[in-house]
């Protein structure tokens, strides 16, 4: 919900700070823990938008009479985004999960987790 | 049943991964059973599907008896039936495969390996047949988290290479959910065809760019189209063969669909949309011919197969980019073929692999002549690639290069033969490596015995000889196939 003082959008922007941190953090460290941290803010960053976008001042409820055509999706709060971002949510949560068995396998096999010493023992 | 079809295509893999690793604990083989049985019927379905949807007019199903667009619905077009199809028949093609590599797996490790490749296979066939963009995501994530187990299931080097898919992925995923909220924020809708009716209204709004750019980096990410590829030949290099084959086969191809679909039936023409065709088309004649070229300077065959694919993916995407009907039933028809020309080519290059330990092409001299089937699917294949006729890869060439020529996209039309001319001088050093190249004394003593059979077990061998007929047979049959389904499976207005 945006009130008075904040700036309109500030919702966006932050959403679009959340993805550029989360882009750096899976691209620029060598640590692939790091690498998965930077994958969550990411995914963060996705939910925020969609959530955000759910809110609204003066919003009517999301009823309509049966049959009707649904109301415009400017006027209503939308409670859809939120069930979108649930399943959104499970698919992170198991994403993180494969890649956190990835990352277990990873430091058995190679003793390590760093990209650039990875790369160096693939090389051999 | 016929009104349930589009659901049951994706119900029943699905149902049987969740059995699998309980079968699996008493017996591999029994577990095996299940997926080829589960396999076979969503084949089955899918073609069902599919004559259904040529004869009477698309298949739609309300999920929970929700209409659009308030609940989600599947829609089986001849473009989808089609699409199902040829998922659905090379998971089974693949599952026949992958007997030999099952033997000796722990119970637990067998059975969760059939449940995974079920699972990959439940997506694919989702992101087919859902009508809804959301849906879509969730199929594509299904999909894409299935495949990261498969790929690293082949070994140290496998795992880093799945992990770094995983990366990329997720930002694939995470760009097109994104690109799909900008959508819904201007139109409030997720169904495709709702959105369809309701994007030309609000397609000039800079949200609408965004979406697009958003949509078309995320998939071309999951497409692995150049320069976004980084992340396909390292997974396919040392992935287990049979994953290879059908990821290779068909998991770029249900992205590019995934790309037709939204370009042509949900985005409203004209204005950004064309701008980012165009964007794609320069993109695909780039990677049409970096493909071939990085091909060109691979030693081990998997790592140039994968190098050859994303040259191939560049062909699709640029039959798409142009969008004439001509330019679609191009890159269609290419989809098809090159599903059935690439996961021959790994098969068989894996076959060889798994009998006589060989992956370079310079160690490839006289393997024709201890393996004469495995490596005659081989060079009928890579026949394929380069595009002679009578085989299939001619004819999809064919379309495509009419396509760019009606265009008078001269650029487009040199890089398509240029790919082509490539491929021919990377496959056929194999080729020609393995019919008059003597074997080397020291691969011959490192067989095991004698008397050892040399050629591949059947389970292997049947699939492998399966995709090298029809490889000639799609090749004959090609006129039939288009005019018989993808004639039906365009855009209703023709493309652009």
């Amino acid at each position: 919900m945006i009130t008075g003082a904040a700036p309109a959008h500030i919702h966006y922007w932050l959403s679009g700070a959340l993805l550029l941190i989360g882009l750096y953090g899976m691209l620029v460290p060598s640590n692939l823990v790091r690498k998965l941290m930077g994958m969550n803010i990411l995914q963060t960053a996705v939910i925020v938008f969609f959530i955000s976008l759910a809110a609204k001042t003066d919003g009517r409820l999301p009823l309509t009479a049966s049959g009707g055509q649904p109301p415009a999706a400017l006027d209503y709060i939308n409670p859809l985004p939120h069930a979108l971002m649930l399943t959104a949510i499970v698919v992170g949560v198991g994403t993180t999960g494969v890649a956190l068995a990835l990352i277990i396998r990873i430091q058995r096999a190679f003793g390590t987790l760093d990209e650039r010493e990875l790369l160096a023992k693939l090389s051999e | 049943m016929i009104e349930h079809l589009p659901i049951l295509v994706v119900v029943v893999p699905l149902a049987a991964a969740a059995v699998v690793p309980l079968v699996g604990l008493r017996s591999t083989r029994a577990a095996r059973g299940v997926m080829l049985a589960a396999l076979a019927a969503a084949a089955a379905l899918a073609v069902a599907a599919l004559r259904q949807a040529l004869a009477e007019g698309a298949l739609h199903y309300q999920l929970g008896g929700w209409p659009p667009p308030w609940g989600i619905e599947y829609v089986v077009d001849p473009l989808a039936g089609g699409m199902a199809v040829l998922v659905a028949v090379f998971g089974l093609i693949v599952a026949v495969y992958t007997g030999p590599f099952l033997v000796g797996m722990p119970p637990l490790g067998a059975g969760g390996f059939c449940a995974v490749y079920l699972l990959l296979v439940t997506g694919l066939l989702g992101i087919v047949v859902t009508g809804d963009l959301f849906n879509l995501y969730v199929f594509l994530e299904i999909s894409s988290l299935s495949a990261y187990a498969l790929l690293a299931l082949g070994g140290k080097r496998s795992l880093v290479a799945s992990f770094r898919y995983l990366v990329l992925g997720t930002i694939a995923g995470s760009f097109y959910l994104l690109g799909i909220g900008y959508l819904y924020a201007i139109t409030g809708t997720l169904n495709m065809a709702d959105a369809a009716a309701r994007l030309p209204a609000v397609a000039a709004s800079p949200a609408f760019t965004v979406a697009v750019a958003l949509i078309v980096i995320g998939l071309t990410i999951k497409l692995a189209l150049f320069p976004l590829h980084g992340w396909l030949p390292d997974a396919y290099t040392y992935a287990p063969t049979p994953v290879t084959g059908f990821i290779a086969a068909v998991m770029t191809k249900v992205s590019a669909y995934a790309l037709l679909r939204i370009f042509f039936f949900v985005l409203p023409g004209g204005g950004v949309a064309d701008d980012a065709l165009r964007l794609l088309g320069w993109a695909a004649a780039a990677a049409a011919l970096a493909g071939s070229a990085m091909a060109l300077a691979q030693t081990d065959v998997r790592r140039m197969l994968a190098y050859s694919s994303v040259g191939q993916i560049g062909y699709i995407v640029l039959g798409i980019s142009i969008g004439t009907p001509l330019a679609l039933t191009g890159a269609l028809l290419h989809v098809l073929n090159h599903a059935v020309t690439k996961a021959c080519l790994f098969l068989s290059a894996g076959g060889i692999l798994f009998r006589t330990r060989v992956a370079d092409v310079a160690n490839y001299r006289g393997i024709a002549r201890r393996l004469p089937i495995s490596m005659a699917a081989f060079t009928v294949a890579a026949a394929s690639i380069v595009g002679l006729p009578p085989t299939a890869g001619f004819f999809s060439k064919w379309y495509l290069l009419a396509a760019v020529l009606e265009r008078g996209a001269w650029p487009f039309a040199l890089a398509l033969v240029g790919s082509s001319l490539l491929s021919a001088v990377y496959l056929f050093r194999v080729v020609e490596r393995s019919y008059l190249g003597d074997a080397p004394e020291a691969a011959v003593a490192s067989e095991a015995s004698e008397g050892a059979p040399l050629e591949l077990p059947l389970g292997m061998l049947v699939p492998i000889v399966l995709l090298a007929a029809g490889v000639l047979l799609l090749g004959v049959l090609s006129h039939a196939v288009v005019s018989q389904v993808i004639a039906f499976a365009l855009p209703v207005d023709g493309g652009r």
